[in-house]
């Protein structure tokens, strides 16, 4: 049997849809009659970097700690690759999307240890080859004996940014990560960031109040107001219009 | 000198009561003086302490021709009103009043009844209500101290300690240095007493037996088995209330509740 050039081109795999990874359904939290977030509905497809920016108060924080579930939502649920997060173990779930908090809070002790902790928690061990690589990509190469207490601040974030990627999360959850670092650090962490993301393939969701940060860094925004996604759309249409 | 003016030993008691309270009240003075204010909590303590005080002291008068049986039922009332004063050292964490009943039942109550059964206290009430309440009373004050600090670490750390959430840790586990923490600063006093029984203080036990004529070396041992007895029920009331505590302050879905601004 033989293939003409035009069946060879009939023949090739259509283009694979990106699944989507994360929705988000009618997801609120109500807080003693206030609310932080309302009514959010949303999906991230694999592979996607999407900024969630706002005013301060807006809610950007809440909406991030309801996608790995550090806050119950009052309303509404999450779904990571089509399975409803409440049915998910809470450690399985958290690992999957991991989380960089807008502090870094290392754990007392050295650079691999910190990085070991969330494979410990499952009862592994991270390679040291794989603990090398990881702080090659946060750009801190030879840093693993270092001891925690005497790292900058912008250097303790990417530590905190490589032991977040060392449970090798479906999502990464970025929040406000530069935002309490000077201008030098912020650049660092974002040209760490930028590595991960963007060369690595990684899903991101970040949330930022920098716009010029997010339209370097996402693809994607949600604009917040009072809790309520107003906007959905590419940075450049959310952010410009 | 009160004696000159107080010729009963009632009229002494409440002069003797008098001049003391003026002494704590000094001290609130001088704590206000520095814009810490302690006057309200320290009055309704004192109040409540000597009033409380004087009720069992007549509850006693009664109970010395009780059958032995009631003592029982007197220790339990201390354990229940032990745990409610306890809590009160807890704002906010869930469950706090439970936590601290069952946990000096468990600590007070276990070594009452183990050392009752073996001999090392009289079961005659004279001897069993006040040394039974001398446990409680010390292992309400670990218990009380061991779930302030916990509350207080647990507020302090509320980052570190979703970090570790974030990371995948189980929620018992990322709140396991503050537990440890709390368990070891809530036996200070207890540690401190036995380390200096007889050189900083001769405790009241001992000296109340030696005016009722024991001999001093008997007396001397007595009283370290009951420091001995209260360094066990305050070990084993905070274990258990930092132990059952730790699991309180977490949602079913491991979120921590206990948080800056909401407690």
């Amino acid at each position: 049997m033989t293939t003409t050039c035009h069946d060879d081109k009939d023949m090739s795999p259509p283009p694979i849809p990106e699944s989507v990874i994360l929705r988000a359904e009618h997801l609120g939290r109500t807080v003693q009659d206030k609310i932080l977030i309302q009514d959010a509905n949303f999906e991230l497809k694999g592979g996607e970097v999407l900024a969630i920016v706002g005013p301060s108060g807006s809610g950007k924080s809440s909406l991030l700690r309801l996608l790995n579930r550090l806050d119950e939502p009052t309303s509404g649920t999450v779904f990571v690759e089509g399975t409803d997060y409440r049915n998910l173990e809470p450690q399985e779930l958290r690992r999957k999307l991991g989380m960089v908090t807008q502090r870094p809070y290392l754990f007392p002790g050295t650079v691999a240890e910190n990085l070991q902790f969330g494979p410990a928690q499952r009862g592994e061990t991270l390679p040291q080859q794989a603990v090398e690589e990881l702080l090659t990509q946060v750009g801190l190469k030879g840093y693993a004996e270092r001891d925690v207490a005497n790292l900058s601040g912008g250097e303790a974030q990417r530590v905190s940014v490589a032991r977040t990627l060392a449970n090798s999360p479906l999502v990464l959850l970025l929040d406000e990560p530069t935002s309490a670092l000077d201008e030098a650090a912020k650049l660092e962490v974002e040209s760490s960031i930028q590595n991960v993301v963007r060369n690595h393939g990684l899903t991101c969701v970040m949330v930022t109040h920098d716009l010029a940060q997010a339209s370097r860094l996402a693809e994607r925004a949600l604009l917040l107001k009072s809790g309520r996604i107003v906007r959905d759309g590419s940075v450049g249409e959310v952010l410009h219009a | 000198m009160l004696r000159l003016f107080f010729h009963t030993q009632l009229q002494l008691g409440f002069a003797q009561a008098a001049v003391a309270a003026l002494a704590a009240l000094a001290v609130v003075f001088l704590a206000r003086r520095r814009q810490i204010h302690l006057e309200a909590e320290t009055l309704i303590a004192m109040a409540r302490g000597l009033v409380q005080i004087i009720a069992v002291g007549s509850i006693l008068v009664i109970l010395l021709r009780a059958p032995r049986w009631t003592s029982g039922f007197l220790l339990a009332g201390m354990i229940v009103a032990a745990g409610a004063t306890s809590a009160r050292r807890a704002k906010g964490m869930p469950d706090a009043f439970r936590v601290s009943a069952w946990s000096i039942a468990f600590g007070a109550g276990s070594v009452i009844a183990l050392m009752t059964l073996i001999g090392v206290i009289d079961t005659a009430i004279t001897s069993l209500v006040p040394v039974g309440s001398m446990l409680i009373a010390n292992a309400m004050n670990t218990n009380g101290l061991a779930l302030n600090r916990f509350r207080s670490d647990v507020l302090a750390h509320a980052g570190e300690i979703e970090t570790a959430l974030a990371l995948g840790a189980e929620a018992r586990n990322s709140v396991s240095p503050y537990v440890q923490a709390s368990f070891e600063a809530s036996l200070i006093p207890a540690i401190d007493s036995l380390r200096s029984l007889g050189i900083v203080w001769i405790p009241g036990l001992m000296a109340g037996m030696l005016l009722s004529g024991a001999r001093p070396v008997y007396a001397a041992i007595y009283q370290f088995v009951v420091l001995a007895m209260i360094f066990a029920a305050s070990g084993l009331t905070s274990l258990s209330s930092t132990m059952l505590i730790r699991g309180r302050v977490f949602s079913p879905a491991q979120q921590l509740l206990l948080q800056p601004g909401r407690s």
